[in-house]
């Protein structure tokens, strides 16, 4: 892309106290009640690669006061310029330094983000990973706080090895990752706290 | 969007603060049981009055939900009033008394008699949020005793109780263990209201303003009341029962009558009351809920 | 028959409109101008200013009205209103060598370039109530106007002390890139560095931490403080905006800033030098400057090896505890309903006086004392 050509941006939210109100308790019930999916109920047209969930969880919540990576696919011009123009937040471009991470693609290894520290388990990484399909039902099966017994929800695409990944991560429990999985307009919540196995 | 609290944003708080606390509660409820530190704000009412919870429920709230605020179990008491009030102010959100309706019950010292369902968010006001302080004053101390999982001193200040007064004297703020992990202090609610917290369908929310701690149970998080296998957790029971309603399940308070000692107990949830007065053909005009 | 108490909301309006009465009092009495707090009642807009985290003279004496003059309760009206105001980004370091100065005085050296300036002082005024004043009398004459000696800079005494390396240099300038903390966003954690440290202080409340300074000086803690400099005067305020990349003046404060050194006998990879105890307030507030001076160089003992079991050297007791709105929330919250809990200790003490009088009428009482 030639360098003087101005990077079109694409709208935040309409109402960016209301809509970003409505997006948090959508992204709360996912990660309060994982396995049930959430759904978004504003408009939103974001820059490509950026599905509508993806890019309203981002819109609310980053900011100036958050490290922000994002991974090759979702590294473009016209996403940088989106992220900054609205969310005002700094790139970085280590993943070790990043309070939230955009990942386009699963990433090969947890161990690249931060995990956080015994004593702040919660200084560590939040994931938006954006896959192309959530839906209730076989897939991966979840347990842990926040479901009653077990919940199953079908990620596509999602790594084979995904559950031992987890697994060894888990293990490691209070630190870890929180994930927020994106698909269109659907989130799905995996905090750290979960245990998951293959359905 | 602006309210009727001119020159304040929507819910009081400025976006990049509701940001800053609703990336806190995310944390919260991804660690159960464990204190996330967050830049708390000065509120326009006292430290030490409710400021952690408004706070959560600034971020929290929205014009679709029904908020209902209580102190001491009733929706009466002053500082209730003055937090509903607030709300309904400057999120200009519609309140209620009736546990069942409301989407938010922020609560101070009680959790609500009427069982809480799927979907609903409890905000509890917590003055100390540390299980720990007691035994240890020092913050730097008692992280990494959590970080440890150390919790050896608890059980023996609760068995130093035991070996004193044949029983654990431990009566509100009795602390539990959040999953097996986290040592956690359920804010100043009677022990009688530990077993609302364990596999609660209601997602919990703990913000403790002064001490810029927020803390969460995800719904069906278990919770466990610490005790000893020969001494198991008991809560407290009364041999009255409500003088307004009759329940002899619910928290009673005392209320002294004369100055000749009398004294009778009533509930000290009002709407749990004021409804089964009501369905006891004992109308009563506070149980209706509404705009504040 | 028991009827519950209701009626919080009327009670609460009805509360309100005593207060607003009282505050305004006998009617019949001119009110109170917050233009005339601010110029006749200044040093109390200045510690509002200073503990309420606002440069407002104009609303900080709004505040004191609202409050009815408790400067504590100001200070809360204060921050509230603070805390919704957006933050556009932090302003360069205060050059407080170029000062515009009112009063500077130096207990270290009797004559240094510029020389004493005494300025609006109590120091020297006998407290005799000036019964004059409780006259409505004309205004006073004005004050006669020296010419400054030295115009411009003015330099700092312990920039004359670091001249010859006898003083600890300041760390902040070193490292431009350093994230510096904001107390007023992020959460306490420790260990403090200074630059949180100092943003506490400054928003401390002054009685606590004067009472703090005095003790360093009675033998709790090892202080042996000189008061370098106090400086009191204008100073420019400037930012470097995102957008421009150069320093551009937004305003000017007036502020008070003490310099305590110390002496330091040096340590292992440190010369012996003095060392600084650093206080900043907002106005004229030199009590508050020279409190916050000695308590800073109090916090450094651990960190430059020296005995630090005094309460003023305990980070976490002085920062914990120093703010006087959190302090004044939480000790009076002690007034709202705690029927709940009472209720459940009430009953707890019930049971075990019954057990305890039950073990007695038995004779147990004794047995257990004696195995114990």
């Amino acid at each position: 892309m030639a360098s003087d050509t101005a990077t079109p941006l694409r709208p935040g939210f309409a109402d960016p106290t209301l809509n970003a109100q409505q997006v948090f308790r959508r992204l709360l019930e996912a990660m309060a009640q994982p396995g049930t999916l959430s759904e978004l109920d504003c408009p939103l047209e974001p820059p490509r690669p950026l599905a509508p969930a993806t890019a309203a969880a981002a819109l609310t919540l980053f900011d100036g006061d958050t490290r922000v990576w994002l991974d090759g696919q979702a590294r473009s011009p016209e996403v940088e310029t989106f992220l900054r123009f609205h969310c005002g937040c700094p790139l970085v471009a280590d993943p070790k330094a990043a309070d939230f991470a955009i990942c386009l693609a699963w990433p090969q290894d947890f161990g690249t983000f931060a995990w956080g520290e015994a004593a702040y388990p919660d200084r560590s990484a939040t994931l938006i990973v954006q896959v192309e399909r959530l839906e209730e039902g076989p897939g991966l099966r979840l347990s842990g706080p926040g479901i009653r017994e077990t919940a199953e929800v079908a990620v596509s695409p999602c790594p084979a090895d995904l559950a031992p990944r987890w697994a060894a991560m888990r293990a490691e429990f209070p630190l870890g990752l929180d994930l927020i999985l994106t698909a269109g307009r659907r989130f799905c919540g995996l905090p750290r706290s979960l245990t998951i196995a293959e359905a | 969007m602006n309210t009727k609290a001119a020159g304040y944003n929507y819910a009081y708080l400025d976006e990049q603060t509701k940001r800053m606390i609703r990336r806190a509660i995310l944390k919260a409820v991804a660690i159960p049981g464990y204190q996330v530190p967050f830049g708390s704000r000065e509120m326009p009412m006292p430290y030490g009055w409710g400021t952690g919870g408004v706070q959560v429920t600034a971020a929290l709230i929205g014009p679709l939900d029904v908020l209902k605020v209580i102190d001491q179990g009733a929706d009466d008491t002053t500082n209730a009033v003055s937090i509903r009030k607030f709300f309904a102010a400057v999120a200009e959100v519609a309140t209620t008394t009736a546990t069942e309706r409301a989407t938010i019950v922020q609560t101070r010292h009680r959790i609500p008699e009427t069982p809480l369902r799927e979907g609903q968010i409890l905000v509890l006001q917590v003055p100390i949020p540390e299980p720990l302080r007691w035994l240890e004053p020092r913050e730097a101390e008692t992280r990494k005793m959590h970080a440890l999982e150390e919790y050896g001193a608890m059980h023996v200040s609760l068995y130093e109780d035991l070996a004193r007064h044949g029983r654990i004297a431990k009566t509100y703020d009795y602390p539990v263990l959040v999953e097996g992990r986290y040592l956690m202090r359920p804010s100043p609610i009677p022990k009688f209201d530990n077993p609302k917290l364990d596999r609660s369908p209601a997602l919990m929310l703990f913000g403790a303003g002064r001490e810029r701690r927020i803390y969460a149970l995800p719904p069906h998080t278990r919770v466990e009341s610490l005790a000893f296998e020969d001494h198991p957790f008991e809560v407290e029971t009364w041999e009255a029962r409500c003088r307004l309603c009759g329940a002899e399940d619910s928290y009673l308070d005392e209320v002294i009558v004369d100055d000749a000692g009398g004294r009778m107990f009533v509930c000290s949830d009002t709407d749990y009351c004021n409804r089964r007065q009501a369905a006891q053909g004992k109308p009563n005009p506070e149980m209706l809920g509404g705009k504040a | 028959m028991y009827v519950a108490v209701k009626g919080g909301e009327k009670a609460i309006e009805n509360a309100h409109a005593w207060l607003a009465e009282l505050r305004r009092g006998d009617p019949a009495l001119a009110e109170l101008g917050v233009e005339q707090i601010v110029q006749q009642l200044r040093l109390a807009v200045d510690r509002v200013m200073t503990e309420g985290s606002l440069y407002d003279p104009e609303l900080a004496a709004l505040a004191i009205k609202q409050a009815r003059g408790d400067l504590i309760e100001a200070i809360f009206l204060l921050r509230a209103y603070r805390t919704t105001l957006p933050r556009f980004a932090a302003a360069c370091p205060l050059d407080t060598a170029r000062m515009a100065l009112k009063r500077r005085v130096s207990a270290t050296f009797k004559d240094l370039p510029g020389g004493q300036v005494l300025g609006p002082t109590f120091d020297y005024t006998h407290r005799l109530l000036d019964f004059a004043l409780a006259a409505e009398g004309a205004a006073p004459e004005p004050a006669p106007e020296a010419e400054p000696d030295v115009a411009g800079t003015l330099p700092r005494v312990t920039d004359l002390l670091a001249g010859e390396d006898l003083i600890e240099t300041a760390q902040s300038a070193e490292d431009e890139e350093r994230h510096v903390a904001d107390i007023t966003r992020e959460s306490l954690s420790l260990p403090a560095g200074r630059d949180l440290r100092l943003q506490m202080l400054a928003r401390g409340d002054e009685g606590f931490l004067l009472a703090l300074a005095y003790s360093t000086q009675r033998g709790f803690g090892n202080s042996h403080p000189f008061a370098a400099e106090i400086r009191g005067g204008q100073v420019d305020v400037s930012l470097v905006p995102e957008e421009l990349g150069f320093e551009i003046e937004i305003g000017e404060i007036e502020v008070t800033e003490c310099q305590m050194v110390n002496q330091f006998l040096g340590g292992e990879e440190t010369p012996p030098q003095f060392t600084r105890g650093y206080g900043l307030a907002f106005g004229q507030s030199e009590r508050k400057a020279m409190a916050m001076a000695l308590v800073d160089r109090a916090l450094r003992a651990a960190e430059l090896g020296e005995e630090s079991d005094a309460p003023a050297n305990d980070a976490e007791f002085v920062l914990y505890h120093c703010d006087n709105v959190q302090a004044t929330g939480f000790t009076e919250h002690l007034k709202l309903p705690h029927y709940v809990d009472f209720q459940s200790e009430l009953s707890m003490l019930r049971r075990l006086r019954a057990e305890f009088l039950a073990r007695e009428d038995s004779g147990e009482g004794d047995d257990q004392e004696a195995a114990e």
